[in-house]
């Protein structure tokens, strides 16, 4: 019960009716928080794990946050790297050939979602191949 | 004697009126006192049944054996129920979900593309748990952090990163 203690403000965060499907669980020392929430609660409940653990390095904590469950085909998405042009892939993995790429802050469409982690994706300029999920963010309405 | 066989007739007729009566009657007045218990007893709710002189067939979704014979029991407990078919079947309610789900196959690629723009960061990943180490810019790890914590959907349990150096 000490996890749930410590990270309690982080819970009743997400408890407030901002995350659906939430489930907060224990389990061998670990906590559980899984759920879905758009993309700026996601970050907004990072930015508190930050606050309480500012490493994320006590290994306790899984906050498995699913923002990407209510994006559906169709979607406009923005290419948010840091730095550099995104690569789009032949398929699903880093291992697959590159087929393409688009720039930092490009809108792209979303074509299907392959996993969580890989989206098949489509330019304006009419590129279509797989690109990693953590750097599309999918522009809210 | 004879007013005796006069009125023998009369009593066998009238016996047999009052058994056929029991036994057309009786069915639909059974499913009656029936579909109250299936409407007053949580257990049996979605249960139907149907009657043939005297014989009731349940069917529909009980959780568990003892609901199954619950329900049983409780339409055999009805006057004038002769014997219960239960065809009842037994769907479990829904198990939760384990916590963290089976290692998936794909977790190791998953975490190999998910560091892959994070080239200081090692990895080693043992039955589902992942240790990482090296080193990372600290304005980056949340990112890194994000990504893999989603990865729990393939199994992964938990992630070791006290020896990760942030700059």
């Amino acid at each position: 019960m000490s996890l749930e203690n410590k990270y309690k403000a982080l819970i009743e965060a997400a408890g407030n009716g901002i995350v659906s499907n939430l489930q907060v669980r224990e389990q061998d020392n670990v906590l559980y928080i899984d759920g879905e929430a758009t993309g700026a609660t996601k970050q907004k409940l990072w930015d508190l794990y930050g606050s309480i653990d500012p490493d994320y390095a006590s290994g306790d904590l899984m906050l498995n946050i699913n923002s990407v469950a209510g994006i559906h085909e169709g979607a406009k998405l923005k290419v948010t790297t840091s730095r550099t042009n995104l690569n789009i892939r032949k398929g699903p993995g880093t291992d697959t050939e590159v087929v393409g790429k688009a720039a930092r802050h490009e809108i792209v469409t979303l074509v299907r979602k392959e996993n969580d982690q890989w989206w098949l994706i489509k330019t304006d300029d009419g590129e279509e191949g797989y690109s990693f999920t953590q750097y599309l963010t999918p522009i809210e309405q | 004697m004879k007013l005796q066989s006069l009125y023998m007739p009369f009593l066998l007729i009238g016996m047999v009126f009052i058994f056929s009566c029991k036994g057309t009657v009786k069915d639909s007045d059974l499913l009656t006192a029936i579909n109250e218990k299936i409407q007053t007893n949580p257990e049996m709710t979605g249960l139907t049944a149907t009657v043939v002189e005297g014989v009731v067939t349940l069917s529909g979704a009980c959780k568990d054996d003892a609901c199954k014979s619950f329900c049983e029991k409780t339409v055999k407990a009805i006057s004038g129920v002769k014997s219960v078919v239960n065809n009842c079947t037994i769907i479990p309610a829904v198990v939760d979900t384990p916590v963290v789900p089976e290692v998936s196959d794909a977790l190791a690629q998953a975490i190999t593309d998910a560091c892959k723009d994070f080239p200081g960061v090692k990895t080693d990943l043992k039955e589902g748990v992942l240790t990482l180490t090296g080193e990372i810019a600290k304005d980056k790890l949340q990112t890194l952090m994000m990504s893999l914590n989603t990865l729990k959907s393939l199994g992964l349990k938990k992630i070791e990163s006290a020896e990760l150096v942030k700059k």
